[in-house]
């Protein structure tokens, strides 16, 4: 017992593939298994109200990786997100003619081309500064959505018609589920790799970084780039959801909310960004009779996570895991 | 002479006047270090000639191998072989050492070299580089410059920090990598007794400007290095206001 107890507990990584890899060890092959399976099946015995929260947070989930590769990963603090949700919505809006899979490819990648030019600031300003200057962005698409109504469709908004036979409230959760589990293996590969070390060197050291030979500014505008394309795919698919726009979505609190689901979450994690995405928007369920009260509740749960777990509920979820592997031991 | 420094000036929000008018040299294979008391301008003078300082120098030329880099990109500057080791060394400290080496392009397969030179480092590969104690922190600073096959280092006090005993190894490393593969040492330090061993020439910063310079024997008997960097006693000692204000500087 003792010594299958070693082999669960003292697993060290030999080499770097074995870093790389999701799924590290057979128990953890067969968890994940079980959750996926669970997440796709347990769904469609429950009710359509239960459905729509879930499809809330798998797509948030998508949005909330995106800007903590952004925020927790690359150091850079944006305010902008929801800019790049709308501009993923309402370009999602515009071009489903093409189909449901083109348009919401089509939403991020314009949402990344504008990822790329709000990104500039980023080469000269930092921390607190750059954060001000994304959130003019926000700020900005906000006024120009509400007062062009060619793009949001004046004062009826724009009503989003289904596609491609995907209608049903759970065939929506499935697709946003299978996309989101693709986002997320990308963004776990994006973070392992290269590209995701060069990140975490420019938010640790920008000095240490440039004086290695990284090109520090090409990789703040790539990081940029991939956050947005993130946050553009699920407000495409967000878009598509709700099916219906109007340009209240998309103002700032939508920016504050994402960025209190990162630090709740876990900065610089990635299935910390998921679980931040659930606290947000099951905690707006909870409140949805005492609106007033949720800023309050982030508040609070902010301020918790800075004081005791400043790795978020990623952080608590590593020391129970760790708990229970380590059991009975400490 | 592979890096000519001409009178170079760098200044802080267009008032604050760092570096006044700096000449220097670098020949290949060679080391020479620049000490001088804290805010003389030693890291700034490190950091303009490795393009840290976005738009400095303001004035003056930087030749490194009779190419003016005064004002390029800390990148092109790194990637033509000029590396600046900062004096936090720079390190990213929630990657493993096995991370931060491969950041420098470090391949299992070709580089082993590197364990040659800091065989700490192996058997550390997989530890957060955070965790390990500032001699280590140290050497994987250097093995990541070395990586990238530089033709010159700038060291930015390597010393800080450290105990004696790694101080001394920390400096024969330096001086075998010279020897080994010829790279050329510009040191910017606080401890004059240790790196005086090993430079070849030496110079003295005070308020951005040189204010001797010489080679080691020349520094060893100066009186003003004697006084104030080796602690030695001074036969005529200066008076008056210069010498009080070297010694609060110091």
């Amino acid at each position: 017992m003792i010594s299958a107890l070693k082999k669960r507990t003292v697993r060290l990584k030999i080499d770097y593939l074995d870093d790389w890899r999701i799924i590290q060890d057979r128990p953890a092959f067969i968890f994940t298994a079980v959750s996926v399976l669970t997440l796709f099946i347990l769904p469609a015995f429950v009710s359509d109200y239960i459905i729509h929260i879930l499809t809330q947070v798998v797509i948030y989930s998508i949005a909330v990786l995106g800007q903590n590769i952004l925020i927790g990963y690359t150091g850079l603090i944006s305010f902008g997100q929801v800019g790049f949700w709308g501009v993923g919505a309402y370009v999602l809006a515009h071009s489903l003619k093409l189909g449901l899979i083109p348009a919401i490819f089509l939403a991020g990648v314009t949402a990344a081309v504008v990822g790329a030019i709000v990104g500039v600031p980023s080469l000269r300003l930092k921390g607190p500064y750059l954060a001000i200057a994304t959130l003019g962005f926000s700020v900005a698409f906000f006024q120009l959505v509400q007062n062009t109504p060619a793009i949001s469709g004046g004062r009826m908004g724009l009503f989003i018609e289904r596609v491609w036979g995907i209608d049903s409230p759970y065939e929506l959760y499935c697709l946003s589920l299978s996309l989101c589990i693709l986002f997320y293996l990308w963004g776990y590969r994006i973070v392992k790799s290269n590209t995701g070390r060069i990140f975490v060197a420019i938010r640790d050291s920008e000095v240490a970084a440039e004086s290695l030979g990284v090109d520090v500014s090409r990789y703040k505008i790539l990081s940029f780039m991939i956050s947005s394309f993130f946050t553009g795919v699920a407000g495409g698919l967000y878009a598509y959801f709700i099916g219906y726009l109007e340009p209240t979505m998309f103002n700032i609190t939508e920016s504050i909310l994402m960025f209190s689901a990162i630090v709740i979450g876990g900065i610089g994690s990635v299935f910390g960004s998921a679980l931040g995405a659930a606290f947000v928007i099951v905690i707006q369920q909870i409140f949805v009779a005492l609106k007033e009260f949720i800023p309050i509740v982030f508040a609070i749960a902010i301020v918790l996570v800075m004081i005791f777990e400043q790795h978020g509920l990623y952080g608590r979820w590593i020391k129970l895991k760790l708990y229970f592997m380590n059991f009975p031991f400490r | 002479m592979l890096l000519q420094i001409k009178n170079i000036e760098t200044v802080y929000y267009d008032r604050l006047y760092v570096i006044k008018g700096v000449s220097l040299e670098l020949n290949e294979g060679e080391i020479r270090i620049v000490v001088g008391p804290n805010g003389a301008g030693k890291t700034t003078l490190l950091k303009s000639i490795a393009g840290l300082i976005k738009d400095q120098p303001r004035k003056g030329e930087i030749l490194f191998a009779n190419q003016n880099i005064a004002r390029k990109s800390a990148e092109k500057i790194s990637k033509m072989g000029l590396i600046l080791v900062p004096d936090d060394r720079g390190l990213f400290p929630e990657l493993t050492v096995e991370e931060n080496l491969k950041l420098a392009g470090w391949d299992k397969k070709t580089d082993s070299y590197i364990f040659d030179i800091f065989p700490n480092l192996k058997a550390k590969l997989k530890e957060i580089s955070n965790y390990l104690s500032g001699g280590e922190q140290q050497m994987l600073a250097l093995a990541r410059a070395i990586l990238k096959k530089p033709k010159i280092m700038l060291l930015d006090e390597p010393s800080f920090g450290l105990a004696p005993k790694v101080v001394s190894e920390l400096f024969r490393i330096i001086a075998d990598l010279r020897k080994e593969f010829g790279m050329s040492f510009l040191i910017a330090e606080q401890n004059v007794r240790a790196s005086i061993e090993i430079a070849d020439y030496g110079y003295i910063i005070e308020e951005g400007k040189i204010v001797f310079q010489g080679t080691p024997s020349d520094l060893r008997d100066s009186e003003l290095v004697k006084e104030l960097y080796l602690g030695g006693s001074v036969k005529k000692p200066e008076k008056g206001w210069q010498l009080y204000k070297r010694k609060r500087r110091w």
